[in-house]
C-alpha cells in the first residue's frame, strides 16, 4: 500500500514541477510582447511621466522575474489578476464559466465512457466482420471530422429540422438541472460523438492486443464461449490500457470543449478563452491556459496511476 | 410521389435494406445482418420523427455512399490493370477505403493545382448580392458579402492545404532533426530536448496555439511557426524512439568507427531504416495539423479574410444554418473528407507494414 502512496506522491510532485515550468512559459511568453501594458492602457498620446507613473502603479517597474513570483503567489492564492478590458477580477469571471464547462464535459463523459467501452468490446468480439468494419469506418470518420462539423450537423437535424433542442445553449446563472441538461444536450452530444469514437477505437485495439495472448488461446481451446473469453479472460487484463485511453480521451476533450462551446455559444471557459484571445486580454488568457494545462497534466497523471493500479506487474518497477 | 406520402427514393432505399438483410442472412454473415437491422431501425425512427423528408435525406446519403464505393472499386480495378504486376498484388489486397482516400486526395490536389481554372470567379470578387440562393452561375450560392461560395471552396483548398502542408513539413524538419540528434548524441542533448518536448506537450495543442497566437498576432508566418513548434515535440518523440533502436545496431557502430560524421549517419544509415513509420506519421500529423488550423480559422484566429479558407468559411456563413441551409457545412465536410481520406490511407499503410513484419 505504501508503495502506491509513494508512487502517487512522486507522480504528483513531477506534475507540480511540470506545472511550474508551464507557468514560467505562460508568464514569460506574455512578457515577450513589444511595448508594455502601461503604454497600452494610456494610449499613444500619454507623456513619458504619466507612463512612468502608471508603470509604477501597475508594478511594472520591478524586474520581470520578481513580478513572476508575485504573479505566481497571487495565482496560488486564487487571485488571477484583473482583466485588462473589463477591469474586473479574473477569478470572478472564470469561476462560473469553469463550472459550466465542467458540467458539459462531465455530462458528455458519463454517456461516452460506457458507450465507448461496450462498443469497443463488441468490435473486438466481432473482429473482421462487416459490423467491425463499419464501426471502424464510422469511428474513423467521426475522429477525422472537425468538432464544429459534427456540432452543426446536430444543429441542422435536431434544432432546425426537428426543433427538439435549442440551437444555442445560453444557460442563465442558477438554471435548474433539468433545464441545464436540456440546453446543453446538443453540445454534450457533439463531445460524446468525438470522445466515443476515440475511446472506442483504442479500447478495441487494447482488447485485440490482449486477445493475442496464449492464455486466451487456452481458454478458447477448453471451450469457453467467446463472450466469456472477453469478459472473464481478456477484459481484466485490458483494464490498464482502457483506463489509460479513457483519461487521455478526457484530456483530449479539452480541445473539443473549446470548439463546441463556440459553436453553441455555450457560456464556458473555452469561449471565454477564445474571446479573450481575440481581445488580447492577457490576464484571462494566462489564467485559462494555466487551468487547462493543469487539468491536462492531472488527467495524464491519473492515466499513469490508474494503469499502474490495475496492473500488479507495473507496481514494481524493475 | 405516391398518395401515401412516400417518394420513389425512400421506397428504393427501404427495398435495398430489405434485400441486404436477406442477403446477409442467406450468406450467414452475422455482422452484416446486424448492420442491416440497425439501418432498418434507423430508417424506421427517421420515418417516425421526420417523415418522408428525413428518409429521403437518408436515401441521398446512402446513394452518395454507394457512388463513393463504386468509384473506389473502379479505381482499384484500374490500378490493378495499369501498374506492374509486383505492385498490382499490393493494390489487389487494398481495402476500398484506401482507394477512396486516393480519390479524395486526387480531387484536392487538382483543386490546389488548377484552382484558377476550375473556379469561375476569384476568391474575393463580389459577384452578387449577399446570401444569394444557388443559381446557374453560382451554383452553391453566395456568401455574406456576395462572393461565389464554390470559387471560394476551390481557392480555400489551395490556401488551407498548402498552409497545413507547409506547417507539417516545418514540424517534421524540426522534430526529426532534433530526434535524430538526440538519438545519436544521447546524454545532455537528449535529456534537454526530451524535457523541452515534455513541457510543450503538457499543454493541449489548441490551448497552446491560442496562447501563442494571442501574443504573436495572426499572420501566416507566425501561424506556420506556432503550429510547427506545437507538433514538432510529438514527431521528436517518435523519431527519437525509433532511431534509438537503429543507433545501437552494429552497422551504425561500424560506420561510426569508420569515422563518419553525424550527418552521414543520419542520411545514409538511420533515415532509410526509419522511413516507413515516419511516412505514416507524416500522414497522421498532417491530419492533426489540418484540423488544428481549420479549428483556429473557425475561431477567427487562423487564416485571415479575405483569403478563402475552409475553416473560416464555416464561421462566416454559420448564420445560414439556423435557416436550415447546409451550404456552410460544405467546407466543413471538405475538411472531414480530406482528413478521413488521409487517415484511411495511413490505416492501410500501417496494416501493410505490420503484415510485412509478420511475414518475415
Amino acid at each position: 500500500m505504501t508503495d502506491i502512496v509513494s508512487l502517487i506522491i512522486k507522480r504528483l510532485g513531477l506534475g507540480l514541477l511540470t506545472m511550474l515550468v508551464v507557468s514560467i512559459l505562460i508568464f514569460f511568453a506574455v512578457e515577450l510582447l513589444p511595448g508594455d501594458s502601461a503604454q497600452a492602457a494610456l494610449g499613444q498620446m500619454a507623456t513619458g511621466e504619466t507612463v512612468a507613473a502608471m508603470r509604477k502603479q501597475m508594478g511594472l517597474d520591478v524586474p520581470a522575474i520578481v513580478r513572476y513570483f508575485y504573479w505566481l503567489q497571487d495565482f496560488v492564492h486564487g487571485d488571477f489578476g484583473t482583466s485588462m478590458i473589463s477591469h474586473t477580477s479574473v477569478a470572478g469571471a472564470i469561476l462560473g464559466r469553469f463550472a459550466n464547462s465542467f458540467f458539459l464535459a462531465g455530462f458528455a463523459a458519463i454517456i461516452a465512457i460506457p458507450l465507448a467501452v461496450s462498443l469497443g468490446v463488441a468490435a473486438a468480439l466481432f473482429r473482421d466482420t462487416i459490423f467491425d468494419k463499419s464501426v471502424n469506418v464510422t469511428s474513423l470518420t467521426a475522429v477525422s471530422a472537425p468538432e464544429f462539423l459534427l456540432g452543426y450537423i446536430l444543429v441542422v437535424i435536431f434544432a432546425v429540422k426537428l426543433r427538439w433542442f435549442p440551437p444555442i445553449s445560453n444557460i442563465r446563472d442558477g438554471a435548474e438541472i433539468g433545464e441545464r441538461i436540456f440546453r446543453s444536450f446538443l453540445p454534450a452530444m457533439t463531445l460524446v460523438l468525438v470522445a466515443t469514437a476515440h475511446m472506442m477505437r483504442m479500447t478495441r485495439a487494447a482488447i485485440i492486443n490482449v486477445l493475442a495472448g496464449p492464455y486466451i488461446e487456452m481458454a478458447r481451446l477448453k471451450g469457453v464461449p467467446p463472450w466469456r473469453v472477453i469478459v472473464r479472460h481478456a477484459l481484466p487484463n485490458a483494464w490498464a490500457p482502457i483506463i489509460n485511453v479513457v483519461t487521455l480521451s478526457l484530456a483530449y476533450m479539452i480541445t473539443g470543449v473549446v470548439l463546441v462551446e463556440v459553436v453553441f455559444d455555450y457560456p464556458g471557459i473555452g469561449q471565454l478563452l477564445v474571446d479573450s484571445v481575440s481581445k488580447r486580454d492577457f490576464p484571462i488568457v494566462q489564467a485559462c491556459c494555466l487551468i487547462f494545462a493543469a487539468i491536462f497534466i492531472l488527467l495524464n497523471i491519473a492515466a499513469d496511476v490508474g494503469s499502474i493500479l490495475t496492473n500488479p506487474r507495473l507496481k514494481r518497477p524493475k | 410521389m405516391s398518395p401515401l406520402g412516400v417518394s420513389v427514393l425512400s421506397i428504393g432505399f427501404i427495398a435495398l435494406i430489405c434485400v441486404a438483410f436477406a442477403a446477409t442472412l442467406y450468406r450467414g454473415e452475422k455482422g452484416g445482418s446486424v448492420i442491416a437491422a440497425l439501418l432498418a431501425a434507423l430508417t424506421a425512427i427517421t420515418w417516425f420523427v421526420a417523415g418522408r423528408d428525413g428518409v429521403d435525406t437518408l436515401a441521398i446519403v446512402a446513394v452518395v455512399f454507394v457512388l463513393a464505393m463504386v468509384a473506389s472499386y473502379a479505381l482499384r480495378w484500374l490500378l490493378i490493370r495499369l501498374v506492374p504486376s509486383t505492385l498490382a498484388t499490393v493494390f489487389r489486397s487494398a481495402p476500398l477505403t484506401a482507394m477512396f482516400g486516393f480519390i479524395v486526395i486526387g480531387v484536392c490536389l487538382a483543386m490546389v493545382i488548377f484552382a484558377p481554372f476550375i473556379a469561375p470567379f476569384s476568391e474575393s470578387e463580389i459577384v452578387s448580392k449577399a446570401y444569394a440562393p444557388p443559381a446557374a452561375t453560382y451554383w452553391l450560392g453566395t456568401d455574406q458579402l456576395g462572393r461565389d461560395i464554390f470559387s471560394r471552396i476551390v481557392f480555400g483548398a489551395r490556401n488551407s492545404i498548402l498552409l497545413s502542408l507547409t506547417a507539417t513539413i516545418a514540424a517534421f524538419l524540426l522534430g526529426t532533426l532534433a530526434g535524430l540528434f538526440a538519438a545519436i548524441r544521447g546524454g545532455v542533448i537528449d535529456q534537454t530536448l526530451g524535457r523541452l518536448a515534455d513541457v510543450l506537450m503538457s499543454i493541449p495543442a489548441l490551448i497552446l496555439a491560442l496562447l501563442l497566437l494571442s501574443i504573436l498576432g495572426t499572420n501566416l508566418v507566425v501561424l506556420v511557426g506556432v503550429v510547427a513548434a506545437i507538433y514538432a515535440p510529438r514527431i521528436f518523440r517518435l523519431t527519437r524512439s525509433v532511431a534509438a533502436n537503429v543507433v545501437v545496431t552494429d552497422f551504425v557502430e561500424a560506420s561510426r568507427i569508420r569515422g563518419e560524421g553525424d550527418w552521414y549517419l543520419i542520411r545514409r544509415e538511420i533515415l532509410p531504416n526509419i522511413a516507413a513509420p515516419l511516412i505514416a506519421e507524416f500522414g497522421l500529423q498532417f491530419c492533426y495539423v489540418f484540423l488544428l488550423i481549420a479549428g483556429l480559422s473557425f475561431l477567427g484566429l487562423g487564416i485571415q479574410p479575405p483569403t478563402a479558407d475552409w475553416g473560416s468559411m464555416v464561421r462566416e456563413n454559420a448564420v445560414l444554418i439556423s435557416f436550415g441551409k447546409i451550404t456552410p457545412l460544405i467546407p466543413a465536410m471538405a475538411i472531414a473528407l480530406l482528413t478521413v481520406g488521409v487517415n484511411f490511407i495511413v490505416d492501410w499503410m500501417l496494416k501493410l507494414t505490420a503484415g510485412l513484419k509478420e511475414r518475415m
